[in-house]
């Protein structure tokens, strides 16, 4: 098992590499420079141009810039500057003086002057953003697949497949749509972009949007699960022996059709994370995803690729939590050597 | 040393005609035509490409011209804007913020969605189906080289790596081509081929120890023709459902590249092909949500209907085509 975890662990290295690689020789052939041509900036002249790619490192040979990116490298002095590995993601080529993980992961100042706790950087938003997205997902998600599967073949169950079908199949930037326009601009119930995040009710509508697939995904598995359960022998058992049907409900069919319910939550919640891009920008939420997209648009290389690679490790890492959720909950699977 | 191995058709009587027998294609066809829900996502597709083919003849203007005077006009459902605009017949689903027909823009956004549906889904299958069967069937080094090859491009989050070759390559020669449209097929088709692969992969392994590629085999029959022949036919099904799952998919990740203004380059002439697509116009519509949400509502509208139709259709077509996946996930 522990050699297992550790060769898995170790597969990260090659997959970071090569989602670095591809990244890095993509941004370097792009026509446009971090800072030409920008008809709302200044215009940098030739000289400046020099100094700053001097500055940035942008002059030395691509491989050597990588390396740099990816190990490290020694300034014109001497000194080792690490790269990578010590969470050093460069610095952002827009936001001048200000190192990538400085955007994603440190928080803005409060009005105190002192910053504010880690949860208010884009990183801890997006987060946030996302555990609200899982818990609704799984609050609704497996009442509704229970409630289905028990009335099989019922209008209830018809319904709720209807919705879970569509909201799989519907991407969540249509959904978005849709709810802002009844709750937002017709209802007017609430602002598409709030002024402040520090308010609970604001989160709701992002986070309903961002969790539907999720609690859809959620309710489908659940209803196929409970099915599966319910044929089970032990059921009948259960109630041969006189169990009350909530006891065995919730006892024998709940907690035995959840394995495949929790095993999907990791790679749910890196998906959530991850994949919140579009809505963080529907709703100009300050979260990492909007950053990203902010990024594309300026050119920010290194914030690009910074974000890039953070985004492949979360979806590696969460991958890898299912092969080790599955063989921690489920002692019949055993890991294939 | 090659032994000439004479094939010849044994005379069977022909059960078939007497027992009025059905092929598996026709009892597949008529377990999909029973699904109300597979015929109706049909339909809707028809209709969808019927409405691609003749944008140009159904769309009421131009979907370029800009009439001065006729911006943020509200649909034909809203007498009124709170601005004081009255709708006008004329644009049944109001103008955009530069005066444009919004009617005209979403049928001609249809063009892009089904082309995005349909091209890249033919070259990923090409690709596809045959590296799978020969990394299935003849095994080793081929086989290898696909299982690692598929590990690292299942590691890089498709979506970010659209949208990576499209900021990167967006402005080089290759971008230019086609409005764009070439690179979003070939960056669609890098990442997704490996999914067929694998799945025929898959197939063909199982297929390749039943009895009658063994037969095939013992008869002298040629790898190509078994191939062709033999393992084709049998892993078709697999490929035709996964192609309805998978298009749905293509659709969306055109409509979000659009939406973040990395779709198709919109073209000056309007005798363009290719004007405009769904997530354009939603980018387009976005920066206008509060005053003009009609903008918004009617591609959100398109890409939800498209999406369900090839769902239940991909729905239909597993049931038709495996009746033991009947009801599963």
């Amino acid at each position: 098992m522990i050699t297992y975890i550790i060769r898995r662990l170790l597969w990260l290295i090659p997959v970071i590499l090569v989602v670095g690689a591809v990244t890095f020789i993509l941004m370097h052939n792009t026509p446009g420079g971090p800072w030409d041509t920008d008809a709302e900036r200044r215009q940098v002249d030739e000289s400046t141009r020099k100094s700053l790619e001097a500055f940035y490192g942008l002059d030395k040979p691509l491989w050597r810039q990588f390396v740099a990116y990816m190990i490290g490298d020694f300034n014109n002095k001497g000194k080792f500057i690490c790269g990578l590995p010590c969470g050093n993601f460069g610095p952002s080529y827009r936001q001048r003086g200000v190192p990538v993980q400085s955007i994603l992961f440190r928080p803005p100042d409060g009005d105190d002057g002192n910053p504010k706790p880690w949860y208010y950087s884009r990183f801890g938003y997006s987060l946030r953003l996302g555990l609200m997205a899982l818990v609704i997902a799984i609050v609704v998600g497996i009442p509704v697949g229970t409630i289905a599967a028990l009335k099989q073949n019922t209008w209830v169950d018809y319904l709720s497949l209807l919705v879970a079908t569509a909201g799989i199949s519907v991407p969540n930037f249509v959904i978005a749509i849709f709810l802002i326009i009844i709750f937002a601009s017709g209802l007017k119930w609430v602002s598409v972009v709030p002024r402040t995040w520090d308010t609970l009710s604001v989160w709701v509508l992002p986070a309903t949007v961002l969790g539907f697939g999720t609690l859809a995904f959620t309710a489908r598995l659940m209803r196929t699960s409970m099915l599966e359960v319910l044929r089970m022998d032990y059921i009948r058992t259960a109630r041969a022996k006189g169990l009350a049907e909530r006891v065995v409900v919730v006892i024998h069919m709940i907690k035995n059709a959840l394995i495949p319910v929790i095993t999907i939550l990791g790679p749910a919640l890196a998906g959530l994370v991850t994949g919140s891009f579009i809505i963080e920008t529907m709703f100009a939420f300050p979260g990492m995803g909007r950053a990203y997209v902010q990024a594309i648009s300026q050119r920010d290389y290194s914030l690009i690729m910074g974000t890039t690679l953070i985004y492949a490790v979360l979806v590696a890492v969460a991958n890898l939590s299912v092969d080790f959720i599955y063989v921690l909950i489920d002692p019949r699977i055993r890991l294939e050597e | 040393m090659t032994a000439q191995v004479e094939t010849q058709t044994p005379n069977i009587p022909n059960f078939g005609e007497a027992l009025k027998t059905k092929t598996p294609n026709q009892e597949a066809f008529e377990r999909l035509a029973r699904n109300k829900a597979s015929v109706f996502g049909l339909v809707v597709i028809i209709l969808f490409m019927l409405m691609a083919i003749f944008a140009r003849v159904l769309a009421p203007h131009d979907p370029l011209e800009i009439t001065s005077g006729q911006k943020f006009l509200p649909p034909a459902w809203v007498a009124q804007t709170a601005g004081g605009k009255a709708s006008n017949p004329d644009y049944l689903l109001g103008t955009d913020t530069l005066g444009r027909d919004a009617l005209s823009r979403v049928l001609f956004g249809a063009r892009v969605s089904m082309v995005v549906g349909f091209i890249p889904t033919f070259i990923i299958v090409l690709i596809g189906t045959v590296v799978g069967m020969m990394a299935g069937y003849l095994g080793g080094t081929w086989d290898n080289l696909l299982m690692r090859l598929t590990d690292v491009i299942y590691a890089f989050p498709d979506l970010l790596f659209f949208i990576i070759i499209m900021v990167s390559l967006r402005d080089s020669w290759i971008g230019q081509f086609m409005n764009g449209l070439f690179l979003l097929f070939a960056s669609l088709a890098i990442v997704n081929w490996v999914g067929i692969a694998r799945l025929v992969r898959g197939q063909v392994l199982s297929l390749k120890q039943k009895e009658f590629i063994e037969a095939a085999r013992a008869i002298g029959v040629k790898t190509p023709r078994i191939m062709t022949h033999h393992l084709l036919p049998n892993t078709l099904g697999v490929i035709i459902v996964y192609v309805a799952f998978r298009i749905p998919g293509l659709i969306i990740t055109e409509a979000i590249l659009g939406y973040l203004g990395l779709g198709l380059r919109p073209p000056a002439d309007s005798s363009a092909t290719f004007i405009t697509s769904w997530g354009g116009l939603l980018l387009e519509g976005q920066s206008a949500i509060n005053a003009q949400p009609w903008l918004l509502l009617a591609p959100a509208i398109c890409i939800a209907l498209v999406v369900l139709a090839f769902t239940f259709l991909g729905d239909g077509l597993r049931d038709a085509l495996d009746p033991r996946m009947r009801g599963s996930q």
